[in-house]
């Protein structure tokens, strides 16, 4: 992705500008952090790799003044210090920009970066302007201070709070996920700038979980397994690897396993469904007031799997809605093995077999206070053997939750613990856990993968083989191409609230599709 | 799947002793602000150059000690217990019936006029199964239009069910002045049931049997919200509504019945209130049982054992109260300034276990 980007040389210092001295942190049932040391250097870009849930955020929280370690120092220049609010990690010169924006859309950027000052003076705009323009200057970027944020970009709105760190006086930057929003332009162009920010001497700590980024972004590697730092790759050593030795050697430390099972894809070949469909949809139409959806005729064989591409926001959610019960439909008709099931409530078609694993996990796949226990009986609640006359039947629900925490490998203290507490990995798998289980014929996965880690990815896409294979009828809903590629047997491409194409995945659907989704053929 | 096992055994023994020690928290959440509430209102009555010790001394005196003092201490529970039970069946369903007061008083003032009626026709016991079911729905219509908005319409419950009180509260003595007035009395009042067609008293004591009523009612709701599956849709509309929608709960259809549950639940405190204690309503009598509840309801965090004991503390405080206030020259208002500062340090207690919680302990 970014083959002309090259690392520069790290400035050469003596002490750490900030370290972690054997730091650890614990939450119910979980050690987040377990005796983790951390230094960070002027002038180094320090990549901090980890799967979802091996401890990432919780040490950018200790760093950033969210929380606080159990055990364990934080020294800044050699001082122990305790930072116990953001504010004062901004006063000990440790800025963060966090994943998702922290500005507020409807003000400008010098009011944005003005926020913050005392509540009784008129902020200075010109004052704050000039200041901007000169840190813009110094690391090369450029943006119009009297822009409203809202109408700039993701990747400017990074800009702009890394401009605003700067000026409150930051020598660390933290930049969490900051590439999990980002298009690849936008990502190198974030991997530019933070080459040209180490140059100046600030030590830059760079979060994420992909790989070709960490290689080609950073200068120091650090990487986190299960709450434990299990592997520090210092510059001299990263360089004298090279990429392809040095991606082997951080795969065996993020997933302890021989190294490239982890990027190696299985791509096994299925045999070509065949049969009357299971699913079969017909003029299906959804009212909306941003992306109606109209005329989607679509229908699905029993063991196969049809993705649905698309760029995000053209319909796909609506459409999934209105299949599994949530939404109205205004139009068209649904049969589910023959049977019309288009007036039926949620319920009534997840009665008969039709399933919805939802992307929208904790805001409306789960009750995140819950039980996991009651979080996989959640669309089941009142039935029996779980229930019974209205009573509930504690015996049979733990049951039924420790057969599926078992047989799914939901990672959890126990059946009782609330559901918000576990990673976005072990959520999905209790979904698919929900879902998958009891007598099923048709899945709708939307975004099955959306924010996992890779290992989770590989589980998920697994399981979604696997329900093909039982012979269940799965349309997959994804904004990854990669991902509709991988699985799907034939790929439908939605764009503005229709179906604008249906392609088999053969050896140039990849084409195809990318010039349906672009409108070239529309 | 060794490696879970092993993780779940571990855990079950930190969870038992991490369960005790969250129980602790619990009760030194509860009684913290209660202790401290005392502990300030004794230096209101310092400052007001009354003995503190003897005020404390007459509450507890006159409200718990004395057999008079406790039978009203109990009798007064009976009410408030059926609004208590009223209030954890909505709130624990994230509905904000604030609405009590309106539904207890119209609900007191009907039944207050139907029953004088009734007792000629009707054998005693008929009247009061009459009177209590009438009682409850009138409470329940009175919430009707509030839980109509809230379920099609999305519209805030809070700000609807506190206008409908004060309808209620207006139309109630519309009702006492002008329609029900008793004519051989002068001040305005409805009809008397005599004492003799009341509840029944418990045993020898002057104890009403609404204490019985209102025990059962909290304990069946506490059940109904914590052991039903009924319950348990109504907590999942209330913890998060997308998630009721999504698993495909008729959250409209169960608004409107935490709704019709709840206001029938304070419908009822007034009717026994009417047909255990007061035996009339005369015009203007409003003792805003529902509003003084909800702090106690809190304080319990919604469970119903607990909203029992914060019950009986707060019927001990007011029973005993009134006659300290005639005994040392306090106004009789000084019980709503003791619950008015517990519900700030109820408040506070709040702000520190948030502030303990975001510093990750």
């Amino acid at each position: 992705m970014t083959q002309t980007l090259s690392p520069s040389e790290p400035l050469a210092d003596t002490r750490p500008v900030v370290s972690l001295d054997h730091v650890t942190k614990r939450f119910p049932g979980v050690v987040a952090n377990d005796r983790v040391s951390f230094d960070l250097w002027p002038g180094e870009v320090h990549v901090l790799l980890g799967e979802n849930g091996a401890g990432k955020s919780t040490l950018v929280g200790m760093l950033s003044g969210l929380q606080l370690p159990d055990e364990g120092g934080v020294l800044v220049e050699g001082r122990e210090v305790r930072i116990a609010s953001p504010a004062r990690a901004l006063e000990l010169g440790i800025g963060t920009v966090f994943q998702h924006s922290m500005l507020v859309p409807s003000l400008s950027v010098v009011d944005n970066m003005a926020l913050g000052g005392s509540w009784w003076s008129r902020p200075d705009r010109d004052g704050v302007a000039r200041k901007m323009a000169a840190v813009c200057a110094d690391i090369g970027v450029t943006i119009d201070p009297h822009a409203k944020v809202g109408s700039l970009s993701l990747g400017e709105q990074q800009q702009v709070e890394i401009v605003r760190a700067l000026m409150r006086g930051s020598r660390v930057l933290i930049l969490d996920e900051a590439t999990a929003m980002l298009t690849p332009k936008g990502a190198d162009d974030l991997g530019a700038l933070m080459g040209r920010l180490v140059k100046l001497g600030i030590a830059v700590v760079f979060i994420t979980h992909k790989l070709n980024e960490a290689l080609a972004f950073g200068h120091r590697i650090t990487v986190l397994r299960l709450g434990r730092k299990v592997g520090e790759i210092a510059p001299e050593r990263l360089a004298a690897l090279g990429p392809a030795a040095a991606t082997a050697e951080i795969v065996r430390l993020m997933f302890g396993t021989g190294a490239t099972a982890a990027e190696a894809v299985a791509t096994t070949v299925r045999t070509r469904p065949s049969g009357a469909p299971v699913l079969e949809i017909e003029g299906l139409a959804v009212d909306d007031p941003s992306v109606p959806v109209a005329g989607i005729d679509l229908s699905v064989a029993p063991g196969e799997i049809v993705g649905l591409a698309g760029i995000d926001g053209n319909g796909q959610k609506q459409f999934a809605e209105a299949l599994a019960g949530q939404r109205r439909l205004a139009a068209g008709r649904i049969l589910l093995g023959g049977e019309a099931i288009e007036r039926l409530d949620v319920g009534g078609r997840r009665q008969r077999g039709l399933r919805y694993v939802t992307d929208d996990r904790l805001g409306e796949g789960t009750v995140g206070s819950f039980p996991i226990s009651l979080n996989l009986l959640l669309k089941q609640v009142g039935e029996a053997p779980f229930w019974r006359r209205g009573i509930e039947q504690p015996e049979a629900i733990a049951d039924h939750a420790r057969r599926l925490v078992g047989e799914f490998d939901v990672r959890t203290p126990g059946i009782e613990t609330a559901i918000g507490k576990l990673s976005g990995g072990n959520i999905q798998k209790a979904l698919l856990a929900r879902e998958l289980s009891g007598p099923a014929r048709a899945v709708i996965f939307a975004k099955p993968t959306y924010g996992l880690d890779v290992q989770n990815i590989r589980a998920t896409r697994q399981r979604i083989r696997e329900a093909a294979d039982r012979g269940l009828a799965v349309i997959l809903i994804s904004t990854d191409l990669e991902e509709v590629l991988e699985l799907s047997d034939r790929v439908a491409v939605m764009s503005r609230g229709h179906i604008v194409g249906v392609v088999d995945n053969d050896a140039g659907a990849r084409n195809r599709v990318g010039e349906l989704m672009s409108g070239v053929t529309a | 799947m060794s490696e879970t096992t092993q993780i779940g055994g571990d855990a079950l023994l930190a969870r038992r002793s991490g369960a005790w020690r969250e129980r602790l928290r619990l009760v030194a959440m509860a009684l913290g602000p209660v202790l401290g509430a005392i502990v300030l209102s004794g230096l209101v009555l310092l400052a007001l150059g009354v003995d503190p010790i003897a005020y404390y001394g007459y509450v507890v005196d006159r409200g718990l000690i004395n057999p008079y003092g406790l039978q009203a201490t109990l009798t007064r529970m009976g009410p408030l217990l059926l609004i208590a039970a009223g209030l954890i069946v909505a709130f624990r369903a994230g509905i904000w019936n604030l609405g009590g007061d309106g539904q207890f008083l119209l609900s007191a003032v009907i039944v207050a006029a139907l029953g004088p009626l009734l007792v000629p026709y009707l054998p005693v016991w008929l009247v009061l199964l009459v009177g209590l079911a009438v009682g409850a729905m009138v409470g329940a219509v009175w919430s009707l239009l509030p839980a109509l908005l809230k379920a099609y319409q999305g519209v805030n419950e809070i700000i609807t069910t506190l206008m409908m009180t004060f309808l209620g509260v207006s139309f109630a003595n519309v009702l006492v002045k002008l329609a029900f007035r008793d004519p051989a009395t002068t001040v305005p009042q409805t009809r008397t049931l005599i004492v003799a067609d009341r509840l029944p008293r418990l045993f020898d004591t002057t104890v009403s049997s609404g204490l019985i009523i209102g025990l059962v009612a909290i304990v069946a709701v506490h059940l109904l919200m914590t052991r039903t599956s009924f319950g348990l849709k109504l907590r999942i509309v209330g913890a998060n509504p997308r998630a009721a929608i999504h698993a495909g709960l008729n959250v409209p259809l169960l608004t409107m019945a935490t709704f019709a549950i709840s206001a029938a639940l304070a419908g009822l405190a007034g009717a026994v209130e009417i047909m255990g204690v007061q035996g009339n309503v005369r015009a203007d009598w409003n003792p805003a049982y529902s509003l003084t509840v909800v702090p106690l309801v809190f304080l319990a965090r919604f469970n119903g054992f607990a909203s029992i004991a914060f019950v009986f503390l707060f019927s001990v405080l007011s029973i005993g109260g009134e006659s300290a206030a005639r005994r040392t020259g306090v106004p009789n208002f000084f019980t709503l300034v003791v619950v008015a500062i517990l519900l700030i340090m109820l408040g506070i207690t709040e702000y520190l276990d948030q502030r303990r919680r975001a510093a990750g302990k």
